[in-house]
Order: structure tokens, then C-alpha cells, then sequence
């Protein structure tokens, strides 16, 4: 039996981070909290020293760190939402593979509606459409590592460059978040995109870099351009079709034809917010296939 | 042949130092457009821009609006950190 995170934060968090994953999940959801109170009042009974100073010492001591925890917690709160990061790792192994399926191949999907409940977006684990950031932190460390294999197959490899790939990948990455961030904000779209949910959508190209550096260090340069054509296309329309729901209007989303300017505006930011990505993608990895 | 294998991986490397000088040189350049003599002459001027009332202020009116919030927020700020980057450059090259 795990012991249970005793630092999640009440009944949201719990369920965030329930295991679906296994088949007992609803039997082992009303065991957790009761072996995690007993063996936490254990510990302290078994390692408490026979003097009083010490108990007094201990207790004071264990105060203070719980006293500087929860100013830590509160501070780092306010700069980063952590509550609302712990929302976008919420995620299990059916849901990654569903969505590196929908990353690789959008073209049978039909319902692309994220799903919500009580006005807030269900967790990703619930919804294959909802954003995530795991794929993207994994996607974006393993972009490195592999950039490192394509460029050591090379005869150029040589630790720094790790960490210049990272960085500069990490500032695309920024500047591409952040011109998206200014252009919703001149073309006035009332839309529920956080910027984390951008990050997420920026994050995904990743799979598709992956895979077409790793198909052109296997089978020669010609896989490479065929697969990173395939991974193109791909995203291409999947954020076309993601991105379509939630920045244009009711009318125009469904396929209506819907005339004005701001429509026409909208339109153009989603294109060219899904046209900037297989740009990215062929910029970012021309040069470890040689 | 020709450049060297950090070399090559360097010219179109970014580091996070490149994106901070980037950011400081662009919110200069917006902080030094000066109302009166420069935007008002080309039609970009503080009353020229809110238009109409509604729920669609229009692409010119947001960007004039950025302007002059850049301008209004950023203008101590710039200082500090133009001071600081004048002092770096002079001890550190």
C-alpha cells in the first residue's frame, strides 16, 4: 500500500492525483487516509529520546519548519500558481497515449470539445482534449538528449552544447508564447487560453520533432523529411482544430461562413499560430540531421 | 568544413542573457516614442486612437493603448535596469 501524499491540498487535490490506473481504484481510495494517521504518529514515538530537553527542543523545532513551510508555500504561491500547475499533471498512462495518437494522427478524431465541470475544465486524465504539460516537459527534455545523440553521431557533440541547445530551444519556446500572448491581446479575442494552456500548445511540437530526428539518425535523411512532413501536417491540423473552438465564435467554429473583419482577424491568428509550428519544428531540427 | 561544431551550434543559439537584452532593447524603443512630437504627428496620437464605444476597441486602438501603458508603467522601472546594465557593461565588457 503507497502512502498517500499528505501534502495535497484537500478533497480537489486527492482527486486529481487518485490511482485510475489500477483495477481497485475505488476500493483503495477509502484505505489511504486510515494506515497514513497511525504511521504518522508512530514515527515520533519511536525516535523521541528519553530527555525532556530534547522532546521540547524537537517540538520546537518541528513548529518552526512547519511555521516555515507554509510561509514558504504562501510566498511561492503568489509568483507561481503551483495549485494550478498540480491541475495540468494530473495525467495517466491511457491519457498519454491517447494524446501522442491525436498528436501523430488528428484525422479520425471528431469531438474536440474540452469538457467541463461546475465551470472549471476537467483534469487531463479525464478528457483526452484537455492541455497537459506533462507531454510538453518530457517532450522538451527528451528534444535535448536526442539533439545531443543526433549531433554526437555527427563528431560534434560535446557537453556544453547540451545546455546551448536547451537554452536556446527554451527561448524559441518563450518568444513564440509570448508573440501569441500579444497578438490575442491586439486582436481583442474573450477567450479562456491561459498562458500556461499556450505553453502546453507550444510544448506539443516537441513529439513531432522527436520523431523525425530519430526517424532520419535511423533510416538516412529521406525518412527524416518524410516523417517531419507527416508530423507537420499533423500538428498543423491539430492545433487548427483545437485552437478553433476556443478562439473563434460559435458561428464561425462550426464551419459557417460568418463575415467582418474580426472574424477575418481570428481566423488569421489561428492559422498562423498553427503555421508557425512546423516552421518551428524544421528550424529547430535542420541542423542535427546533416 | 567552414565553422566548427560550437561554432555552428552557436549562431543560432539564444541563450536566456540574449532573451533579457532583447526584452530591455524593445521596451526602450516603445518607452522612447514621444507623444507630442512624434506620435500625435503621424495620427497615432492619445486621442486618436479610442474610437468607438463598444466591445471592439479595433487593432489600432489596443496597440495605441499599449504604448501608453508601456510608457506610463515601465518608464521607472526602465531606468533602474538601464542604469544597472550601463554599470555591468562598463566593469564586465
Amino acid at each position: 500500500m503507497r502512502l498517500r501524499n499528505t501534502s495535497v491540498d484537500g478533497p480537489e487535490g486527492s482527486q486529481l492525483f487518485e490511482d485510475t490506473s489500477g483495477p481497485a481504484a475505488g476500493s483503495q481510495t477509502g484505505y489511504s487516509n486510515q494506515p497514513a494517521g497511525p504511521q504518522a504518529a508512530g514515527f515520533p514515538a519511536q525516535s523521541i529520546l528519553s530527555d525532556p530537553m530534547s522532546n521540547l527542543a524537537m517540538a520546537y523545532g518541528s513548529s518552526l519548519a512547519s511555521q516555515g513551510r507554509e510561509m514558504v508555500d504562501k510566498n511561492l504561491d503568489r509568483f507561481i500558481p503551483i495549485s494550478k500547475l498540480k491541475y495540468y499533471f494530473a495525467v495517466d498512462t491511457l491519457y498519454v497515449g491517447k494524446k501522442l495518437g491525436l498528436l501523430v494522427f488528428p484525422y479520425m478524431h471528431e469531438n474536440w470539445e474540452v469538457c467541463y465541470q461546475q465551470d472549471t475544465p476537467v483534469a487531463p486524465r479525464f478528457d483526452v482534449n484537455a492541455p497537459d504539460l506533462y507531454i510538453p516537459a518530457m517532450g522538451f527534455i527528451t528534444y535535448v538528449l536526442v539533439a545531443g545523440l543526433a549531433l554526437g553521431t555527427q563528431n560534434k557533440f560535446s557537453p556544453e552544447l547540451l545546455g546551448v541547445q536547451a537554452s536556446s530551444a527554451l527561448v524559441w519556446l518563450i518568444m513564440e508564447v509570448l508573440a501569441v500572448l500579444l497578438s490575442l491581446y491586439l486582436v481583442t479575442v474573450n477567450t479562456d487560453l491561459t498562458t500556461i494552456d499556450l505553453l502546453a500548445f507550444s510544448g506539443y511540437k516537441y513529439v513531432g520533432m522527436i520523431i523525425g530526428v530519430v526517424a532520419g539518425l535511423l533510416f538516412g535523411r529521406l525518412a527524416y523529411y518524410l516523417s517531419l512532413l507527416w508530423c507537420c501536417v499533423a500538428i498543423f491540423v491539430f492545433m487548427i482544430r483545437t485552437l478553433r473552438l476556443k478562439l473563434l465564435s460559435e458561428a464561425a467554429a462550426e464551419g459557417r461562413l460568418v463575415r467582418g473583419t474580426r472574424n477575418q482577424l481570428r481566423m488569421y491568428l489561428t492559422m498562423s499560430i498553427a503555421a508557425a509550428q512546423p516552421i518551428f519544428m524544421y528550424w529547430l531540427t535542420y541542423h542535427l540531421i546533416r | 568544413v567552414g565553422l566548427r561544431a560550437e561554432e555552428e551550434v552557436a549562431s543560432m543559439a539564444f541563450t536566456l542573457y540574449s532573451l533579457i537584452q532583447t526584452a530591455i532593447l524593445c521596451t526602450n524603443a516603445v518607452a522612447v516614442l514621444h507623444e507630442e512630437r512624434f506620435l500625435s504627428k503621424i495620427g497615432w496620437g492619445v486621442d486618436q486612437g479610442v474610437g468607438g464605444f463598444g466591445d471592439d476597441p479595433g487593432v489600432k486602438a489596443q496597440i495605441l493603448n499599449l504604448i501608453r501603458s508601456v510608457r506610463t508603467v515601465m518608464r521607472v522601472p526602465l531606468i533602474i535596469v538601464n542604469s544597472a546594465s550601463i554599470v555591468l557593461l562598463l566593469l564586465f565588457g
